[in-house]
């Protein structure tokens, strides 16, 4: 097309305005007249634990002479375990996971990792939230996949909603990405700011529908504004009165809790807590940690109970790797392998510790060995809870557990 | 037909970092060619990074204290922030455009990880250096360069307990990519490795004791290979010609490769020996290279966003802070590549929260505005401050930021001297938005224009089209 600067706007408007009702602007009309719709569909909230929790020292082998031998500066005291059976039991901070574990609504499922281990930080949760092999590079996360699988003909990101200022690869796709939040009320604030808002008017009158890549910018706009203005309304249908702690994972929680019982046509959830590196002085660390995970989770839980929906709302806690299962020299420990996974529902099929505990007689260069691959896990909540094909999301089959 | 002036900025922004204004209207009326020429032979000289001292005769850490090995950390994380710092202020202020985007270019591609400061300053300078050579002298030196090593664990292969890493990535991603050679070329070429090591002073160093001498057999030929060999026959495969020209066009050109065209490219340049310069050369004199569709039809990566504001208005930038805490949000951290794949590009660089700060930086940067985002955490960044400070845990700070830099507006506003008030908006227009096909309205840009003084217009209205999805693209 012929460009010139003094008269772009009439020859854009011309290319345009005839051919433009693309399918994202009429889910955005369909938001801004106030069509909201009571979601009751299954839930996923994922919650990563970043850093490498010590699942030692959170799942403890109570009984295991080779645990305590090797952890003399900070293994969990037998008398000081919360007990589940005659092997596990939970660190003393994980009370309210002695209730959900009480109630069958509890899951421990050990000995999560994958072939080949990697020990870095950044690459091994590179491979757990892109779901790729230790020797594979995967440019998108699985959940994003799930979006580019399930929803391709969704046009707004708060299907995956993760509670943060930015984005994790987890959530990107090929196609499709979820939205980051930290607060419905800012996020929205934020694209309700009039030039902001003035760009997109302007594009919806002059812009084109054309897949190239500035379009592609100005439909991530239009979704973020869409996307904001829904999130927003339904954060404002129901509003706790369950008191959370005052950090900020049970904030985020909140968050969720009340878009969830809001009625949201969101999927799936994203929060983290961190960080569990604990190289140093593990105990005193993880077990505020742990104490902040347990007692974020009891707040949630007794929220979603109390509005009926803990049966529709799966948490999957995961770590980029375990720890190593001999201490250090400073009381702390060194990155490791496979590790524990906890699920939590109001509709596990299978509660309760899955599989066998860690076999600390058979290490592989004093790690832990893997037995479930985390994709597995991946695959059972993709298929079994949210209904979709799973192996086309992790490009492969993955046997399926049981829990769910 | 698209104007002189578009085509040398399209030359500008993908051979670069885009242009300053003044010096545009020095070379917008000159033949493609000779701006070509121009930049090569601005990029004849080169300028090493050099911000972290030579490692010297150190101990070796299990040597050291646990005092000292704590400092040697704190040491190396500050060094290799001031190195970011150092790295963004020479791309946004060179004189050597090209050799600084090639750079850039190498540094994505063989994408690398040190928690040695040294290391990583050394590499980058060996990029830097050989960023137009020949690739087949890079790819050597790149296999030798004792970050890599140490990122790859070559330091662990061992006639006794071989490590793959560096063996298969080096094909994977350094050369030829998937599906040219199987796990048995890994395993025999990962026994040619062995050896290949470095010592602490940071230099390559042969180690024949851990060297298998064995017979190899690697990609149908057999020998008592060593390391070189490998790469040699690596380098006499197609495929590594065609690995790099794929992703040379899509970092260059547009993410949608011209399969003819790549093939030329790739023929050329196999045949030159791997000459990067040629290659290039060829890319930016060719007229598919000025095609309409490749104009302002690329997402710029965060590298290229920041350093363009600041081609065009200088900002002072004396704190890492805030350059780093853009380069966190926006997702691209120079040295800090998500895996050794290298930054992915294109639409990936997008979603709601880096799309929003990208539309909201220039407010921030220019205007002082503040507001309230907070980065993602690198758990290698916390391992460092776990080591520093022990006793007291990490704890993620919230606050509201500030990007408050000094911008040098003059010489920018004094370029629009000789232009008429009438034509202010167009020529401000014309010189910030790549993109031929735009979308947003001139009527709605002059609402938010200050019309108080020419200046204060000028300033106004280019924070406003900074602002822009299209000033995202070059």
């Amino acid at each position: 097309m012929k460009y010139n600067r003094r008269n772009f706007i009439a020859i854009s408007g011309l290319a345009s305005t005839a051919l433009f009702i693309p399918n994202f602007l009429k889910a955005f009309e369909r938001v801004n007249k106030g069509l909201l719709q009571t979601d009751k569909g299954k839930k996923l909230v994922v919650v990563q634990l970043s850093g490498g929790n010590d699942g030692l020292n959170t799942v403890v082998p109570y009984r295991n002479d080779i645990y305590y031998s090797g952890r003399q500066g900070i293994a969990v005291q037998r008398n000081q375990v919360i007990t589940l059976n005659d092997e596990l039991g939970l660190n003393p901070n994980l009370t309210a996971f002695k209730k959900l574990y009480d109630n069958a609504n509890l899951a421990v499922i050990n000995n999560v990792g994958y072939p080949n281990p990697d020990r870095s930080h950044f690459r091994s949760m590179d491979i757990w939230q892109t779901a790729s092999g230790a020797n594979d590079y995967v440019r998108s996360g699985w959940v994003g996949r799930f979006l580019d699988a399930q929803c391709a003909d969704c046009n707004n990101a708060y299907h995956a909603i993760e509670v943060d200022d930015t984005l994790s690869l987890a959530m990107k796709g090929d196609k499709k990405t979820g939205i980051a939040l930290r607060d419905p009320a800012r996020l929205y604030n934020s694209t309700a700011e009039k030039y902001f808002a003035d760009t997109v008017a302007s594009y919806k009158a002059h812009g084109s529908a054309t897949d190239t890549d500035l379009n592609y910018l100005y439909k991530t706009m239009v979704e973020t504004v869409s996307s904001a203005d829904y999130i927003y309304k339904e954060s404002k249908v129901y509003k706790s009165d369950v008191e959370y702690p005052q950090t900020d994972f049970a904030k985020n929680l909140k968050t969720v809790a009340e878009l969830i019982v809001g009625g949201i046509d969101t999927d799936v959830f994203y929060v983290s807590l961190g960080s569990f590196d604990t190289h140093v002085n593990q105990v005193s660390q993880q077990n505020r940690l742990l104490g902040q995970l347990s007692d974020g989770l009891d707040a949630f839980v007794t929220d979603l109970k109390m509005n009926d929906r803990f049966k529709d709302v799966l948490i999957m806690t995961f770590s980029e790797f375990g720890r190593r299962v001999k201490q250090n020299a400073s009381n702390g420990t060194d990155h490791g392998t496979a590790n524990n996974i906890f699920m939590m529902s109001g509709a596990l099929s299978k509660p309760g510790i899955y599989n066998d505990s860690p076999n600390l007689n058979d290490l592989d260069e004093g790690d832990l060995k893997y037995h479930i691959d985390f994709r597995s896990l991946y695959a059972t909540v993709l298929n079994k809870w949210l209904n979709a094909n799973d192996e086309q999301i992790l490009g492969g089959k993955f046997e399926h557990v049981s829990v769910i | 037909m698209l104007s002189n002036r578009k085509k040398i900025q399209h030359l500008l922004w993908r051979s670069g970092f885009g242009v300053d204004r003044t010096t545009l209207l020095k070379l917008q009326d000159k033949p493609v060619n000779e701006v070509v020429d121009w930049l090569f032979n601005q990029s004849k000289r080169e300028a090493d990074l050099n911000v972290v001292a030579a490692l010297g005769d150190r101990k070796k850490p299990d040597m050291m204290t646990r005092e000292e090995k704590k400092a040697l950390f704190k040491a190396n994380f500050q060094e290799t922030s001031d190195l970011n710092l150092a790295w963004v202020n020479q791309i946004s202020t060179t004189e050597q455009p090209l050799r600084e985007k090639m750079t850039l270019f190498w540094h994505g591609h063989f994408a690398c990880r040190s928690t040695i400061a040294f290391l990583t300053q050394q590499q980058n300078n060996t990029m830097r250096r050989m960023a137009l050579d020949k690739f087949s002298d890079l790819l050597m030196a790149v296999s030798k360069d004792p970050a890599m090593i140490q990122f790859l664990n070559n330091q662990q292969n061992r006639k006794q307990s071989p490590n793959e890493n560096f063996a298969r990535e080096v094909m994977e991603l350094f050369t030829m990519g998937r599906g040219n050679y199987t796990e048995d070329d890994i395993k025999n070429a990962a026994r040619a490795f062995t050896g290949w090591a470095h010592d602490f002073t940071g230099q390559f160093v042969f180690r024949q004791m851990f060297h298998d001498y064995g017979d190899k057999t690697f990609l149908g030929n057999t020998g008592d290979y060593f390391g070189e060999d490998i790469i040699n026959i690596i380098l006499e495969k197609r495929a590594t010609a065609d690995f790099i020209t794929k992703k040379a066009y899509k970092f260059f050109v547009s993410d949608t490769i011209d399969t003819d065209i790549q093939q030329q490219l790739a023929k050329q340049f196999f045949e030159s020996g791997y000459d990067t310069e040629k290659l290039m050369r060829t890319i930016f004199t060719s007229d598919w290279f000025y095609d309409e569709q490749n104009i302002g039809s690329k997402i710029k990566s965060p590298i290229e966003l920041i350093a363009g504001i600041r081609k065009s208005i200088p900002l002072q930038v004396d704190d890492n802070k805030p350059v780093l805490y853009a380069q966190k949000i926006l997702g691209q951290i120079l040295f800090y590549p998500p895996n050794v794949a290298g930054w992915p590009g294109g639409r990936a660089w997008i979603d709601s929260s880096s799309l929003m700060f990208r539309l909201k930086m220039p407010e921030y940067i220019f205007n002082a505005a503040e507001f309230e985002v907070t980065p993602k955490v690198d758990q290698d960044d916390i391992e460092e401050q776990m080591m520093m400070n022990s006793e007291q845990p990490y704890a993620a700070q919230r606050t509201v930021n500030k990007l408050n830099l000094a911008a040098d507006w003059q010489s920018y506003i004094n370029s629009f001297s000789d232009v008429q008030d009438k034509q202010v908006f167009n020529e401000v227009f014309d010189y910030l938005v790549q993109p031929l096909n735009c979308s947003v309205s001139a009527e709605m840009l002059q609402n938010y224009a200050n019309t108080g003084s020419r200046e204060e217009y000028i300033k106004s209205i280019t924070v406003r089209l900074m602002s822009l999805p299209e000033y995202q693209m070059c």
